[in-house]
């Protein structure tokens, strides 16, 4: 069971107490868009083995949405932040890199 | 035959006398035994069969390792099956019975099988019930069930109460034997909150059998000094008869505890939930069985069990013990046992030349031992009446026969590796003791990417006391640093036994066995694997470690291989030529060993289940009758029958009375979310999809929210409060998720807009008066003017009735004249007592969820999660006119975009209504001609609400039928499970006041 650290309240929370969201950081498409853009925006996802960045809300605690990147394999937590952001901050993504020198950001799906 | 010993046993009390039964016999045994060694004691060595051949079965181990001993446990309420009785302390009135055997233990009929064993190979049941198909549901399936299971199911409630406990710590140490106390001195001392657990009743483990030498004193001595010293540091908390039982993410552990067994008062288990820093897992390690032929007679025993038994129970497996061995370990036995008084005709060393100095021992107490010889066969029925000796090399003549009533094997030890894996610690083989053993550059990480897991001692594939306790003390130490206590550790405790000599690897004995050999040669007790099938297995090209497994059975009992494991894919990976480490180990799952499903529950049963949510007018319901069912978390009145009337006339009674008079609904389980701010009306615009900014203030509006791929999620009506506040109604089960989905979108998506959702629904309790008369009931109330002039159909007013202050909405899911009037939870019950006054002489009657279900399917309203399903977009439903054309966007609508949303071909929601007037069966298929290319019939359709209409006096349905609105008129068969199809003619969804004059006055 992994614990993350919520970045409103302040907590280390139980996964028990949290709700996932899947991959973090997606770039919404609505009308006009292409079908490969919505279909990639609705349905694809990286799902990699290993470092991922995610959605998580603190459901049974503050309510809040949060980010968090970690290793799926090792189970390493680089770091969890706002929701309100549109990439990894930069000391999270040097965390990673320092775990992983070939990590790259690629920015929004 | 076993028997107790005059004198012994160092943890059995013989002042305390117990009574206990096993297949209604009884027998006795003392205070510390377990059932294990009480039955031993009572010269009981025949305890089970088998789970495929029905072999046979004695106990083979002294701990959680057994794979044979299982029993029923207890009768009727407290009854158990599969309980290990090597791990059950005995109690006195205990109650055991024998597992997988008709008519009697000694008599099985099922052992025949064992005569057609060589008709039953490795796959058999793969092979042989593949054809022809249809016997397989008819004569196999039900075959297998009955002989499927060892135990007995119980059939009554569990009596016994159990609980969960949290605890968080610095330093978790799984295992009390020298090696874990050692590790929890060395953290106690640094000052570290240690939590140590040992899954047995005692302190000590296998050192306090074999009593090295520690600090210059007895094992034992130094055993209760390290225990004393432990209960003496003040961040230590300690824990017998309480097992590691899995290591999960992040130093999460769950551990097993047994508080007691013979029906005392308070929970009977404990489940620890544990938030670890750093684990040390101290576990100790396994003995492996020998793999000769007969090596599953009951008599044959491991050498280190058959210590225990003597030294911790005084009970001997029996007067003549031949040990049989390819390690000095095994020696032991053969001491304990001359020092017994019991005679030791032979050590059989499958080792050309050993020399260590516990072999000499051995020699001088004048123990004759063979060497470079091993078992042919072990000779007897049920139990052992001798064995058969032969040369290691060649294939097994005999040589020597000799006569014994006991074997004590030992084929070398494989460290407990369970706990270090769970979590992806990574093993290395040890060619040089021949084990699989932690690799500790490769542990579990936690949160920080470094390891939580430290493995100590045996478990660590240490096998001498000096460097157990070292490893012990060390791990202990190194834990409390990287949990951060600053305090120092002293020194770590010396300890000596005697030297010995490398083990000589001896997967089949001998090495080159003939077929015959083998095919008796058993790796898994329980589920009756030889060397002959994994061989089998291997042949036939299952040659990854995990499809010989399941292919085989081996290991999948429910001991779960701890003894047959490594001794399975050794013969695995000689059958391939490959090298041990290169096959790998089946993955370790946790538990450890099974625990029980009470434990697993906890408190949460019964009332504790889960927490039910009531309305206010929740106790008045109780009172007056109401039929609860579940929505959601809620309970809600599904109908109120009155004495002497079925639930399904009180349902009739109610729609009826409600149409002709007036009813009561209790709606507060409808949920009220409150969103405001300036940018309200914006974000509604996304939410719904049809518009909700141009809402007037004092207006309600029905909408639609569907997800991003365009299904339609939930429905509900909209109030616009004022300019800045919008009251959104959702579902009742809907609330919390509809309150996250909009959170999701205001946080993560345009977290730039100025809004604010609350949900407000357990704030006010909403009561509908619905029917022709329910003006006439508010008005009789009083307070406010709820006329047609000044309420209209589809707005709301403030105000006050009765005294009470209100909302009133005039809306209506009945298709009656209605008012939704919320108030106060706190007023809940006294306005509903109200309206009950007020309504009595118009007739007003109470009614429930399913009355509300008719009268909506009456009028063609849909219900989120009848006519919606997750796949079912509003155009389905015919409700293209809440799809908003001028908004630019909403969620989903650009997925009613996608090719097969914007397609003629969906099924689309008609009505149905049968030519016999009956009821539909719900969720029947609609057929269509033709079969699909399974063979199974098309279908056109499907029933999704389907009623028997009180007012019309004929069933009604509504369905999803393949271009249905353009059928109007067409008759078409539904499938019925209770006989013939039933035709229904395609009718209008609306049954009742098609016009809508009804709601509208």
């Amino acid at each position: 069971m992994l614990m993350l650290h919520c970045p409103y309240c302040g907590q280390d929370v139980d996964e028990t107490d949290l709700h996932a969201g899947g991959e973090a950081h997606l770039k919404r498409f609505g009308p006009g868009s292409s079908d490969e853009d919505f279909e990639s925006y609705l349905f694809v996802r990286k799902n990699p083995k290993g470092i991922h960045v995610e959605r998580w809300r603190h459901a049974y605690g503050c309510g809040k949405w949060f980010l968090a990147a970690r290793s799926t394999v090792t189970l390493e937590v680089f770091g969890t932040y706002a929701a309100q952001t549109k990439s990894p901050p930069a000391d999270i993504q040097e965390k990673i890199r320092a775990v992983d020198p070939d990590w790259t950001w690629e920015g929004e799906a | 035959m076993s028997t107790r010993l005059s004198k012994g046993g160092r943890l059995i009390d013989r002042t305390k006398p117990l009574s206990f039964s096993f297949n209604g016999k009884q027998m006795r045994g003392y205070a510390g035994d377990t059932l294990a060694s009480a039955l031993l004691a009572n010269g009981q060595t025949l305890v089970g069969r088998s789970f495929k051949y029905h072999r046979a079965r004695g106990i083979v181990a002294s701990g959680a390792e057994e794979p044979n001993a299982l029993v029923n446990l207890g009768e009727g309420a407290k009854l158990e099956p599969n309980q290990r009785t090597t791990t059950t302390p005995l109690f006195d009135g205990l109650k055991a019975a024998s597992q997988n055997h008709w008519p009697t233990l000694e008599f099985d009929v099922g052992a025949i099988n064992t005569l057609l064993s060589r008709f039953l190979p490795a796959g058999f049941y793969y092979k042989m019930f593949i054809h022809p198909r249809p016997l397989w549901k008819h004569v196999y399936e039900p075959f297998i069930r009955k002989s499927a299971g060892l135990g007995k199911a119980p059939t009554e409630k569990d009596t016994d109460t159990y609980e969960h406990y949290n605890a968080h710590v610095d330093v978790l140490i799984i295992g009390g034997g020298i090696a874990g106390l050692s590790a929890a001195l060395a953290a106690g001392q640094a000052g570290a909150r240690v939590l140590l657990l040992e899954q047995t009743p005692v302190w000590g483990g296998r050192a306090a059998v074999d009593m090295p030498e520690i600090e210059g004193k007895p094992a034992t001595e130094w055993i209760s000094d390290t225990v004393a010293a432990l209960r003496g540091l003040p961040t230590v908390t300690m824990r017998t008869s309480c097992m590691g039982a899995g290591v999960y993410d992040h130093g999460y552990v769950l551990a097993y505890e047994h508080l007691h067994e013979g029906g005392k008062q308070g929970p009977r288990h404990r489940l620890w939930r544990i938030r670890a820093n750093q684990i040390v897992t101290a576990t100790g390690a396994i003995e492996r069985p020998l793999s000769f032929a007969a090596n599953d007679l009951p008599g044959v025993m491991l050498a280190s069990a058959v210590r225990d038994y003597v030294v911790n129970y005084g009970v001997s497996p029996g007067d003549r013990t031949v040990i049989v061995t390819n390690n000095d370990d095994a020696y032991r036995t053969a001491l304990v046992l001359h020092k017994s008084g019991l005679t030791v005709p032979m050590v059989v060393d499958a080792r050309a030349d050993p020399d260590g100095p516990l072999v000499r021992k051995v020699c001088e107490a004048g123990i004759a031992v063979r060497t470079g010889m091993g078992i042919a066969k072990v000779k007897g029925l049920r139990d052992v009446v001798g064995v058969a000796l032969c040369s290691m090399e060649g294939e097994g003549a005999v040589l020597e026969e000799l006569p014994c009533e006991c074997v004590a094997m030992s084929g070398g030890w494989s460290p407990i590796v369970h706990l270090w894996s769970h979590c992806g610690g990574k093993l290395n083989w040890d060619a040089e003791q021949a084990m699989f053993r932690p690799d500790p550059n490769r542990p579990p990480t936690g949160a920080d990417g470094k390891g939580f897991v430290i493995t100590a001692g045996t478990a660590n594939g240490h096998l001498f006391t000096s460097d157990v306790l070292t490893d012990g003390f060390t791990a202990g130490a190194g834990a409390a640093a990287q949990a951060g206590a600053k305090g120092k550790a002293g020194d770590a405790p010396e300890g000596f036994d005697e030297a010995q000599e490398p083990i000589q690897p001896v997967w089949m004995m001998p090495y080159g066995a003939k077929h015959k050999l083998r095919a008796k040669a058993w790796l898994d007790y329980q589920n009756d694997v030889k060397v002959s099938d994994v061989q089998l297995a291997a042949q036939e090209g299952f040659e990854s470690v995990e499809h010989a497994k399941r292919y085989t059975t081996l290991g999948m009992a429910t001991d779960q291989g701890k003894l047959s494991n490594i001794n399975g894919l050794a013969v695995l990976s000689n059958a391939l030529g490959s090298d041990i480490p290169d096959v790998g180990t089946t993955t370790f799952r946790p538990p450890y060993t099974p625990i029980s499903l009470g434990s697993i529950a906890g408190a949460a049963k019964d009332d504790l289940f889960q927490p039910i949510r009531k309305t206010p007018i929740y106790d008045w319901q109780a009172a007056n009758g109401a039929d609860f069912e579940p929505v959601g978390y809620w309970r809600r009145p599904y109908a109120f029958p009155r004495r002497e009337e079925t639930v399904h006339e009180a349902v009739h009674r109610e729609v009826k009375n409600t149409r002709e008079n007036v009813g009561l609904l209790d709606a507060s389980t409808l949920g009220k979310l409150i969103v405001s701010g300036p940018d309200a009306g914006k974000f509604l615009d996304m939410m719904y999809t049809n518009m909700m900014s141009s809402l007037p203030v004092g207006k309600c509006r029905y909408g639609l929210m569907c997800s991003e791929n365009g299904f339609l999620m939930d429905d509900g009506v909209v109030a616009r409060i004022n300019e800045d506040t919008w009251l959104c109604h959702t579902t009742s089960g809907g609330a919390d998720h509809i309150h996250g989905w909009m959170e999701d979108w205001l946080q993560c998506e345009w977290w730039d807009w100025k809004v604010y959702v609350a949900n407000v629904t357990e704030q006010y309790a909403q009561v509908a008066v619905v029917g022709p008369k329910a003006r006439k009931v508010l008005e009789a109330l009083g307070g406010m003017d709820v006329s047609k002039e000044a309420l209209p159909f589809m707005q709301w007013a403030d105000g006050t009735l009765g005294g009470i202050k209100v909302r009133v909405y005039r809306i209506s899911f009945s298709g009656e004249l209605s008012y939704e009037i919320a108030v106060d939870a706190s007023q809940g019950q006294a306005f509903w007592d109200a309206l009950m006054a007020a309504g009595e002489s118009h007739g007003i009657m109470p009614y429930g969820t399913e009355a509300l279900h008719i009268m909506r399917a009456e009028k063609g309203f849909i219900m989120i999660g009848d006519e919606t399903d997750g796949t079912v977009i509003p155009q389905d439903l015919n409700l293209n006119w809440a799809l908003s054309k001028k908004k630019d966007d909403y969620l989903g609508k650009r997925a009613h975009g996608r090719s097969h949303m914007d397609n003629p071909d969906r099924w689309k929601l008609v009505g149905l209504e049968t030519l016999d007037g009956s009821v539909l069966p719900d969720g029947a298929y609609g057929i269509a001609d033709g079969t699909n290319a399974n063979g199974q019939v098309n279908t056109q359709g499907r029933v999704t609400s389907t009623y028997h209409s009180p007012t019309l006096g004929r069933g009604i349905a509504m369905g999803l039928v393949h271009n249905g609105p353009d059928r109007m008129g067409d008759v078409i068969s539904f499938t019925n499970t209770h006989g013939d199809p039933i035709k229904a003619k395609i009718v209008s969804p609306v049954f009742y006041d098609p016009d809508g004059e009804k709601q509208n006055v």
